[in-house]
This record gives C-alpha cells, sequence and structure tokens, in this order.
C-alpha cells in the first residue's frame, strides 16, 4: 500500500494502478527467485567435465514468454494514460487560483484578486484548477497526497486540478530542483469546509485592507517571500539585512550611492537591478504588476520600522 | 568438428614467452602505446580512478543525509556535490566503463584481431577522455556549478561560474566515445577471424556493436546541445532562456535525445558481460542466442524514440506523453526477455559459482528490481507522482549501478586472470559480492519507500518523517563502500603475488581469447585463428584444449 494520504478520488485511482504494477512486479519478481534459487540447487557442478544437454533455443517458449507478460503491460499503458487524461482536464465549475513560483517561495493569488502568503486555502469536495508559472526558473508544483505535479515554467503556464475530499492540511514541494533553497521551497494546502473557505478569504481580505501599514508590510514580508532572502536582524542570506536601513546612505555596484527612502524602496521592488547592492548578486525578481500601491507603501513602512 | 584453433609450435608453448605487459616497459611506452590491451588497462585505472572519486562524493551525501538539517556540509556545498558525483558517475564512470575497459580489451582477442580496426584513434579516444574529464571536473570544482547532472536550463543558463567549461568538458568527452564507437563498427565490420560468422559471434561483440551504434548515433546531438548552450551564454542567442526568447523545455528535449539512448550505452555492455559469465559458469550454450543478439540491436533502435518519458510532467503535449508511455514498455519488452534466456541458460546446465557467476546473480536480482520499478515511471498517471523523487533515484540506481556496473564486476572478475594473468582468492571475492549486494539494497529500498511517499530527490532539508529511512539508506551506504574496497582489494592483492598465476582458461570458456596465454602475448595470436565452433560450444573448445596439451 502507499503510505501516503489518499486525499482524492483520483489518488484512489493512481493508487489502484501502482497496485497492479506493484502485484505484477511481485509475481514476475517471484518466478525469477524461484527459478534462479531452484537451478543453483539443483544444477550445481558436481564434479569437472560435467556434461551438460545442448539446449540451444525453443521458439515457442520464447513466444510465449515475450507475448504472455505485454498482455499487462498493454493494461498499465491504457489505464495509466486514461487516468493521466482525467488529472489534465479541469470542470468548467473549477476554482481558480494562480501560483507564481520564483526562488524560493510562491505566490497564491486568490479569484479576488489578493494573495495571502505560502498556505493555499481551498474548500472541501469542489474542483481547484492551478494556472501555474515561473518567474526565474522552473519549478514544479507537487502535490503527493493528491498525486499530483507539474512543471512551472517561466513564460508559459502550465495546469493542474484536483479536487478533496475533505477538509485537511497537505504537504507542498518543489519537485524541480532550482537552486541552493531548493528543499526550503515548501507550502502547504490548506483544506475548509465551503463555508470556512469563505469566511476565511472575507477576513483575510478585510485584514488586509484595514491593517495599518507597517503590519501590512511585516505580513507581505512573509506573505511574498521576501524573508527567505532578507533578514530582519542583521543576518546576510541572499540579499542585505533589512534591519536599521531606513536613512543610510548604500553603495551600488551598479549605480551612484542613494539614501534608502520610500523611492528607493518601491524602486527595488519594481526594478531591483537598477541598484544593486555592492557585495551582492543581481538575482531578486521584480514584483512589478504584483503590489499594489498600498502594499508598497506597506513595506516601506514596515523597513523605515525595523530600527 | 575439433579443429585446431591457435597453431603453436610446441617451442612456443614451453619457452616463457612476453606478454603486453612485460614486453616494451616504460612510461613513454605506455602513454604512446596502440596496443588495445595497453589502452584498456590505461582506461580502466583512469576510469577507476574516477569511481573512488564519485563513490566517495556519494558517502559525503549520504553523511549529509543523515539529520533532516545541516550535518556536515552546507546547502551550497551539497548541491555541488551531488552535482560531481552525478557528472562522474554517469560521464566519466558508466558511458565508457564496459567498452573501454573490458570492451577494447577482449573485443579483438574476440574476434580473432591484432587490434582494433584504428589502433592510433583508439590511443586519441583515451586522451579524449582525459581531457574531457579534467576540463569537467576542474570546471565544477572550480566554478562550483550546482546544477545537478542534467543542467536543465534556463538555471543553467542563468548562474554564473563554470557551466560554459563544464559545456566544452562535455562536448570533449562526447567526441571520446563517438571515436570508441566508430572503431567497434569497424572492427567487428573487416576483422573478425576466417570462419567467424556473425552468428558465430560471442554475444559480448553483438552488446558492443549495439552499443558503438548508439554512441555514433546519438552522442553528436548532445555535442550540438552543448555549442547551442554555449552560443546562448557567450552571444545571447536565444535559444533556451525564456528571457531571451528561447524555450527552456527545448533542452530537455535535446538533452533527453542523447540521454536516454545513453542509458543503453550503459546497460547493453553490461547485459553484454552477463551473456557471457551465464552460459560459461553454467557450462551450457546460452539459450536463445538469436533473441539475445537481436533483442540487443531492437533495444538500441527504439531507445531512440522513448526520451518524451522524462518529460511526463515538463508540460509536453499529452498525446506525445501517450506516445512515449507505449514506446517506453515496447522497449521494455526485450530487456526482460533476455532475463528469462539467462535464467533459461541456467536450467539443467552445470552451475559453478566463481565470482563472476556470484556478481551475475546479484545483476539478476538487482536488474529485476530496476527493471521492474521502470514499469512505475512507464505508466504516465503514477509516474507524474513519482517523477522528481527519491523513487526516480532508487530506479536508476538500480538500472546502472545494480545493473551496468555489477555487471561491470562479473566482467571485470571474469576477465581479470586474461588481463592481468592472476586469479584472486574466491572466499574475499564472494564476501566482496555479499557485501556490495546487501550494502546496495540497504543503500537504495529504503529510497523506494521515501520517495513512494513523497520526498523530491535533491533536497538538502528534508522533513523529520523521512530521517529513519535516511538513516537506514547511509548505513547501506557504508556497507556498500567496505563491500567495494574489499572487491578492490581482493582483485589487487594477487597482482604482487606470483603464485597465483592463472592458466590461459581458468573458466573452461569457449571463445577466442582463452585460448592464447594470461595475460596475452602482445600481438595476441601468433597465427590468425580459424574458427571451427561457436562461442558457446564448450564441448568442443575442451576437446580443443585436450589435443593441445597432448600435442
Amino acid at each position: 500500500m502507499m503510505p501516503v494520504t489518499q486525499a482524492s478520488d483520483y489518488a484512489r485511482e493512481v493508487d489502484s494502478i501502482y497496485m497492479f504494477i506493484t502485484y505484477f512486479g511481485i509475481f514476475f519478481y517471484s518466478i525469477i527467485i524461484i527459478a534462479l534459487g531452484y537451478f543453483i540447487h539443483k544444477y550445481r557442478r558436481r564434479r569437472k567435465n560435467e556434461d551438460t544437454p545442448d539446449i540451444t533455443h525453443n521458439t515457442a517458449l520464447e513466444v510465449i514468454w515475450t507475448v504472455i507478460p505485454s498482455i499487462p503491460l498493454v493494461v498499465m499503458a491504457f489505464w495509466g494514460f486514461n487516468t493521466y487524461m482525467q488529472a489534465r482536464v479541469a470542470p468548467a465549475d473549477s476554482l481558480e487560483i494562480k501560483v507564481i513560483a520564483k526562488k524560493w517561495a510562491w505566490e497564491f493569488t486568490y479569484p479576488n484578486g489578493m494573495s495571502f502568503g505560502q498556505e493555499m486555502h481551498v474548500p472541501a469536495g469542489r474542483p481547484v484548477k492551478l494556472v501555474m508559472i515561473s518567474q526565474d526558473v522552473i519549478h514544479d508544483f507537487f502535490l503527493p497526497d493528491f498525486r499530483i505535479k507539474a512543471d512551472i515554467v517561466p513564460s508559459r503556464y502550465t495546469q493542474l486540478w484536483f479536487q478533496a475530499d475533505e477538509p485537511g492540511e497537505h504537504q507542498v514541494y518543489c519537485a524541480e530542483y532550482c537552486g541552493r533553497d531548493h528543499s526550503n521551497m515548501l507550502a502547504k494546502v490548506v483544506v475548509d469546509t465551503e463555508e470556512q473557505y469563505q469566511q476565511w478569504l472575507e477576513q483575510k481580505a478585510e485584514e488586509a485592507m484595514n491593517m495599518p501599514l507597517p503590519e501590512l508590510g511585516k505580513l507581505l514580508y512573509v506573505n511574498k517571500g521576501c524573508n527567505t532572502c532578507h533578514s530582519i536582524d542583521g543576518t546576510r542570506i541572499q540579499g542585505p539585512s533589512f534591519k536599521g536601513i531606513w536613512g543610510q546612505t548604500h553603495q551600488f555596484s551598479n549605480a551612484q550611492p542613494a539614501v534608502v527612502d520610500e523611492n528607493y524602496i518601491r524602486e527595488s521592488l519594481l526594478q531591483p537591478t537598477a541598484k544593486v547592492r555592492a557585495g551582492y548578486e543581481a538575482i531578486m525578481p521584480s514584483f512589478q504588476g504584483l503590489l499594489r500601491e498600498r502594499e508598497i507603501q506597506a513595506l516601506a513602512e514596515y523597513v523605515k520600522s525595523l530600527k | 568438428m575439433a579443429e585446431v584453433l591457435t597453431q603453436r609450435t610446441p617451442a612456443a608453448v614451453h619457452q616463457p614467452e612476453g606478454n603486453f605487459l612485460t614486453e616494451n616497459p616504460g612510461l613513454l611506452n605506455w602513454m604512446f602505446t596502440v596496443d588495445h590491451k595497453r589502452i584498456g588497462l590505461m582506461y580502466f585505472w583512469t576510469i577507476m580512478t574516477m569511481f573512488f572519486v564519485g563513490g566517495v562524493l556519494a558517502l559525503a551525501l549520504r553523511t549529509e543525509l543523515l539529520t533532516p538539517k545541516t550535518t556536515i556540509v552546507s546547502a551550497e556545498v551539497y548541491n555541488q556535490l551531488f552535482t560531481l558525483h552525478g557528472v562522474i558517475m554517469t560521464f566519466l564512470v558508466l558511458v565508457p566503463v564496459i567498452p573501454a575497459t573490458l570492451g577494447n580489451f577482449v573485443l579483438p582477442m574476440m574476434l580473432g584481431a591484432k587490434d582494433v580496426a584504428f589502433p592510433r584513434l583508439n590511443l586519441l579516444s583515451y586522451y579524449l577522455y582525459v581531457f574531457g574529464a579534467l576540463l569537467a571536473v576542474g570546471a565544477i570544482i572550480g566554478g562550483g556549478l550546482d546544477t545537478g547532472w542534467t543542467f536543465y536550463t534556463p538555471y543553467s543558463s542563468t548562474i554564473s561560474g563554470g557551466v560554459s567549461i563544464m559545456t566544452m568538458g562535455a562536448f570533449v568527452l562526447g567526441f571520446s566515445s563517438i571515436l570508441t564507437g566508430v572503431n567497434f563498427i569497424a572492427t567487428i565490420h573487416k576483422l573478425r577471424a576466417p570462419g567467424l560468422s556473425w552468428y558465430n559471434m560471442p554475444l559480448f561483440v553483438w552488446g558492443m556493436y549495439a552499443t558503438a551504434v548508439i554512441q555514433v548515433l546519438a552522442t553528436p546531438v548532445i555535442g550540438i546541445t552543448m555549442v547551442l548552450l554555449l552560443m546562448e551564454r557567450l552571444f545571447q542567442v536565444g535559444i533556451f532562456d525564456a528571457s531571451l526568447g528561447g524555450d527552456p523545455v527545448l533542452f530537455q528535449h535535446f538533452f533527453w535525445f542523447y540521454s536516454h539512448p545513453v542509458v543503453y550505452i550503459m546497460i547493453l555492455p553490461g547485459m553484454a558481460c552477463i551473456s557471457e559469465v551465464i552460459p560459461t559458469f553454467s557450462h551450457k550454450p546460452i539459450f536463445g542466442y538469436k533473441a539475445v543478439a537481436w533483442s540487443s540491436v531492437g533495444i538500441a533502435v527504439v531507445s531512440f524514440f522513448v526520451w518524451g518519458h522524462h518529460m511526463f510532467v515538463s508540460g509536453q503535449s499529452e498525446f506525445a506523453g501517450a506516445i512515449f508511455s507505449f514506446l517506453t514498455f515496447v522497449v521494455a519488452i526485450p530487456s526482460g526477455v533476455k532475463v528469462w534466456n539467462w535464467l533459461a541458460t541456467m536450467y539443467r546446465g552445470s552451475i559453478s559459482l566463481g565470482a563472476p557467476m556470484l556478481y551475475a546473480i546479484a545483476f539478476l536480482l538487482l536488474f529485476g528490481i530496476g527493471g521492474l520499478t521502470g514499469l512505475f515511471l512507464a505508466t504516465v498517471a503514477v509516474d507524474v507522482h513519482l517523477h522528481d523523487t527519491y523513487f526516480i533515484v532508487a530506479h536508476f540506481h538500480y538500472v546502472m549501478m545494480g545493473g551496468t556496473l555489477i555487471a561491470f564486476f562479473a566482467g571485470l572478475h571474469y576477465w581479470w586472470p586474461k588481463m592481468y594473468g592472476r586469479m584472486y582468492n574466491e572466499f574475499w571475492a564472494a564476501i566482496g559480492c555479499l557485501l556490495v549486494f546487501l550494502g546496495f539494497n540497504g543503500t537504495f529500498i529504503p529510497q523506494f519507500i521515501v520517495g513512494s511517499r513523497g520526498m523530491p530527490r535533491r533536497y538538502y532539508n528534508y522533513l523529520d518523517q523521512f530521517q529513519f529511512l535516511h538513516v537506514a539508506s547511509t548505513i547501506g551506504s557504508y556497507v556498500l563502500g567496505i563491500g567495494l574496497v574489499i572487491m578492490a582489494a581482493t582483485l589487487i592483492v594477487p597482482l604482487f603475488r606470483k603464485r597465483y598465476d592463472a592458466p590461459n582458461n581458468p573458466w573452461g570458456a569457449a571463445s577466442l581469447e582463452w585460448t592464447v596465454s594470461s595475460p596475452p602475448p602482445t600481438h595476441n595470436f601468433h597465427h590468425v585463428p580459424v574458427v571451427t565452433h561457436g562461442p558457446y560450444d564448450f564441448k568442443a573448445a575442451r576437446r580443443l584444449e585436450q589435443m593441445e596439451s597432448h600435442s
């Protein structure tokens, strides 16, 4: 048995094929082991120059042992492909969530146009369709409990869909190697009941609109994945720390020195490579079109608050 | 029909004659030799050095994975280590290991020839290998390359450091492989001894022939791909990088168009070794010679049309997925049939369990698991779940190490007496084989489980729930390492002990390389041998030997 939660009908179907192949494998592997063990024991060499019969071939036997095992293989091929097609075509009434993958964080955008961090909330019993794109290298959305996976490629949308049986929490991995923090590019799918999901969505949206700016900035710092590269305690990760930088004059490898203020933060978010901090690499992705005005202000306020 | 194979004068039998190891000593004579046997041995020691490095890296990787977070190295170093391990093991060890060492050494002798068709080209291919290996390994270490051995774009085309030089290295290595292939094809076509028809050739030669065809046809594609990657990096020509207008998935097509056939460049020579060892140690002709021979060629042809099964989740079309899945099952059938042929060869045989046979049995058991787990991955819906997890890692190690390398060890123990003229201690060889077998399973069975539970590969940190299985895997890898050290010691120690001298034909085999002394004379045969019996006609070979010893 595959010792992984089966969170959908599709997962159960995939596991049925998995078990079919397992039984096929056990059957034929047993034949190999038994034949091997029996022959080694029964036909072991007893004396020097022992004679053996001149058996060279047996066409009928060879045809049989080629054709018979091939039949279950045909079953595997068709069953596997038919099931796979179910995972490719999302029902028309699916809830659509946009997924953006970047080194090394996820962003899930809901139909209301908002995104709330590394946990994807979905309602149980409703098909969910993911429309996914990468901002840099190839990533891969892997949801083992649902037996689904798809690469996320830059400049091209890829899709997945799933439908959860019941509320619960499921691990998401990035399954395509994407550099240093590949193994930290994790997320969760949280399955709620339909009402819980709606409540959660409304509550989050309200929180985001009414939240004081520094608090919203703090939330965005985590939700948008800033924290994977920028610390707030002065330690160096990929990028410079945010601690105490407000009002300082920074040196750049490709521009004149500048003071850290609202305009600098704004530019760093929208055109990150315009001014690259001396001693750091130009690896930050642009957030152009991904942040509202209020959110940019919030992030600037948050940086200002980090003394 | 027992005829004289090599007509030696009685004087030549009794006089101790020079052999290829002792004639023309000196470093320069070795470095500029065109003798296929010496080139084979130079390849052997070079490749084994790379195998040792790759193996130590593997142990370092396994040690890091003892704990879910940092154990001995940082994430950057870990990523570089698995890249280096992958590149060394695939391009520098698995691809050349059997053709360039055992193939170079025994193939001309099996054909009754003095050397390969183009001896100088053979030496050139050795030096191209050394040069390519230095470039590739130097680039990874010097540039801190961390792309994994697959170099997927756009990651590989956007990161800095080493990629360009590494690319050059892969290009040069490709030529080394192509030249070996061309050489073997010409040798097999033109240099067969009188009487050695195609169906009288040992199956090892058939395997080498099929391998050579793939080497010549598939390797140029990786060369071209590497040149395109280089053009993108140096001149910003948009081919694979989306930000330059290229298509990142195109790289995967090019890469696997070579790298899937390359799997068969690795496994066909392994099957070729097993097809020699099992009949010889069962003292019975191979069952279904033609089926085994032609299935090698069949596998070689179909292997060109299955590359897309590496890309079921890459976003390629569903229709392509269906075709590639179907063709993958098609290529599985001839591989499976060979297993039946080997088993049927043992039926009513007279089986002696020498070290080569022990490794051949280990091969059947491990390659069986490697092949059967491949069915999960050929089935599209199941592959989607298992793709890029530890299940894949375990599967290809079962095929590549459990298949190719274990078969190589079988062949190495089989031809070692011929190569160095010394026998090894069977007891210690058996202990080595047992530890390799147990350690290997201990390493990779836990990885099947961890993978089917969803743990992705190339993960430096992992969830706590997987730790137990990772610790088990690491302990297995240590046992495997100890087994390999015992194996190496068992083979090397007798080289310094004259009392282990090997006879011409220690196993009672029937192909031509066993009719000459061990180690063979420089020019292999004093007279062109005439072949009068099949490669697995052990009775005829025995009668011939008896006649010769009476004369």
